[in-house]
């Protein structure tokens, strides 16, 4: 773009630096007062003087954590369940989607399979039928529970299909004259090719994983099958700002080292996050473009 | 290798995540049948007796039924016009900054929020928007009393579509973002010699440019209109917002899951997922109209 430096240009090149480095702020301003308050004295966060760094520095907080036996249950849950989750779907996911990236005339029931798939995505049984299934599939308190039910994501389907299908017709043509069968192909001349999309779908696989509470609260009836998220829920439900207006609760809410605490914790459950995200960051964009559309 | 044995291949491959759906999404479509039953746990969804539409009469009597549905319209609504809005002028402000590196650390930095979930969200909000709370705060410093935000039916529906904008505008804007790198540059050039301004091309080259992005972006998002947002609402709110902050999901999350009335909360859910259902086909047609897109 060719852009002619009058002086209302530039004050207008300046004002929009401004206004997205104030977004930009704005998108780490919770992140940042969390890490501070997790950081400061108790009694000083309870006055509610801390806002961007620490006031009365200290690591009680996440000494704290150390001997929070549940804690660590529940983050062990949450590491089990994302290996198994990225293990599962990942494999799923593949042996899925190169059949359904076939041709029609080299696999007759290609779009049978792809419709029975779509429809799976756009209709839902619903939280009751669904819970029931789980119950009655005896999964409840299973680890089982939290990695099975969304293994075969259509969505990842959906885009690993369309990353196959761009990949260049002559080297699929070129295998099957060298009499490749369907295993060698997908093995050794598509999943070499297809890194970009791979570690887009372990990444949001992991995430996903990751970051999910619900199946952990509903699934897992004791407390120690709960998984990270979950167990950091039921100290945010507690945090409710109501129960602030009722006598018994003002002890608790206002007894500090609650706060600390917890935001301490809510920064060691997001930090793994933070530190595979510029990883996914990378890839990410690939992935959108690929699939078009988020959920 | 004949064709045959290829495909008994493709099948036998297909099997494992065919079978996963068939046990998690196929088979709990049938327990929608529950809606139509009397619940009885020991007989199990299939033994128990037939009631017919009763659910759905007390469901369709209930005056709370109403606010639930009003509220998940409202909410959703108001959501997907602000993330919309919010994305487009946001990449629209990116796309004119020149300066490589300013533009990658606002991107990286401004899409973060995205990749964490509503729980820490909902913990980091709670915190801020608290008596205590860092905006009570900032805001006493400038002499405005406290304000009990999300114990607050006036507010808390305006601090869920500002706290979800907040945490998405930034990945909404990749799409607008990657249009805006298909535009043609021949026509900026074009439009210089002509002696446009910015604000000319703007509005005569870059908005008519992005018009079938936000075509397809609008259409698609009427399917979300009954997705309120779950997760969010279950871990912000509390008993004294859910005359404005309850939606359907979380109304049958309630119902269902922590007062066991099974039978009320799956018909609910039914009447969801056929609306949801509907309104998927609808909007992935229109789109396929106005947009081309599809899915695969």
């Amino acid at each position: 773009m060719i852009q002619n430096k009058t002086l209302s240009s530039k004050m207008a090149d300046i004002a929009i630096l401004l206004i997205l480095a104030l977004l930009a702020l704005g998108s780490v301003t919770p992140i940042i007062n969390t890490l501070a308050v997790s950081l400061s004295d108790s009694s000083k966060a309870a006055a509610g003087i801390v806002s961007f760094w620490p006031i009365g520095f200290t690591l009680d907080s996440y000494a704290n954590i150390l001997s929070d036996q549940k804690f660590f249950d529940a983050a062990w849950v949450s590491v089990k369940r994302v290996v198994l989750g990225v293990i599962v779907s990942l494999s799923v996911i593949t042996l899925m989607a190169f059949p359904l990236s076939r041709e029609v005339r080299q696999f007759p029931l290609r779009n049978v399979y792809m419709w029975f798939c779509i429809f799976t995505m756009m209709f839902h049984g619903g939280l009751i039928p669904t819970f029931l299934t789980i119950r009655d599939l005896g999964l409840i308190d299973s680890i089982w529970a939290l990695v099975l039910p969304g293994a075969a994501s259509v969505f990842n389907v959906v885009l690993m299909v369309n990353f196959f299908r761009n990949l260049p017709k002559e080297m699929d043509e070129s295998a099957s004259i060298d009499g490749a069968g369907p295993w060698y192909k997908l093995f050794v001349i598509y999943l070499p090719l297809s890194v970009p999309i791979l570690a887009t779908i372990v990444l949001f696989t992991m995430v996903g994983h990751w970051n999910s509470f619900f199946d952990g609260l509903i699934y897992m009836n004791k407390e120690e099958n709960y998984p990270l998220q979950t167990y950091v829920q039921q100290l945010v439900v507690q945090i409710d700002p109501t129960k602030e207006y009722r006598e018994e609760d003002i002890e608790l809410l206002r007894s500090v080292s609650q706060r600390t605490v917890n935001a301490a914790k809510i920064f060691v459950t997001l930090l793994p996050i933070m530190l595979v995200y510029p990883f996914l960051q990378r890839y990410f964009m690939t992935g959108i473009m690929l699939g078009s559309v988020k959920e | 290798m004949n064709n045959k044995v290829e495909r008994s291949h493709y099948h036998l491959m297909l099997l494992p995540g065919i079978l996963l759906l068939l046990i998690f999404s196929i088979y709990p479509m049938f327990g929608v049948i529950l809606a139509f039953k009397q619940f009885n746990p020991v007989a199990g969804i299939w033994g128990s007796p037939w009631i017919g539409f009763e659910h759905f009469r007390s469901v369709f009597n209930n005056p709370l039924s109403f606010q639930v549905v009003y509220n998940t319209l409202f909410i959703a609504t108001a959501k997907i016009i602000a993330n919309n809005v919010a994305s487009l002028v946001f990449a629209l402000l990116l796309n004119e900054v020149r300066i490589r590196w300013f533009k990658r650390t606002v991107q990286t930095v401004v899409y973060l929020p995205y990749f964490l979930s509503w729980v820490i969200l909902a913990g980091m909000f709670k915190d801020m928007f608290s008596n205590e709370g860092l905006i009570n705060k900032t805001l006493g410093l400038m002499g405005v009393d406290a304000i009990t935000f999300l114990g607050s039916n006036a507010w808390f529906p305006a601090i869920l579509v500002g706290t979800d904008t907040w945490k998405d505008f930034g990945f909404g804007a990749i799409i607008y973002l990657a249009a805006l790198t298909n535009i043609n540059p021949n026509l900026y050039e074009a439009s210089a010699i002509d002696g446009a301004n910015r604000w000319q091309n703007l509005k005569y080259i870059t908005l008519p440019s992005l018009t079938t992005t936000i075509i397809l972006l609008a259409t698609l998002s009427m399917q979300g209109v009954l997705n309120a947002g779950f997760e969010q609402v279950l871990n912000m709110y509390n008993v004294v917002v859910y005359e404005s902050g309850d939606i359907i999901d979380t109304y049958v999350y309630r119902l269902g899951l922590s007062q066991a009335q099974y039978e009320i909360a799956t018909a609910i859910g039914l009447f969801k997922s056929v609306v949801s259902f509907i309104l998927i086909g609808v909007s992935s047609y229109l789109a396929y109209r106005f947009a081309n897109y599809r899915i695969f």
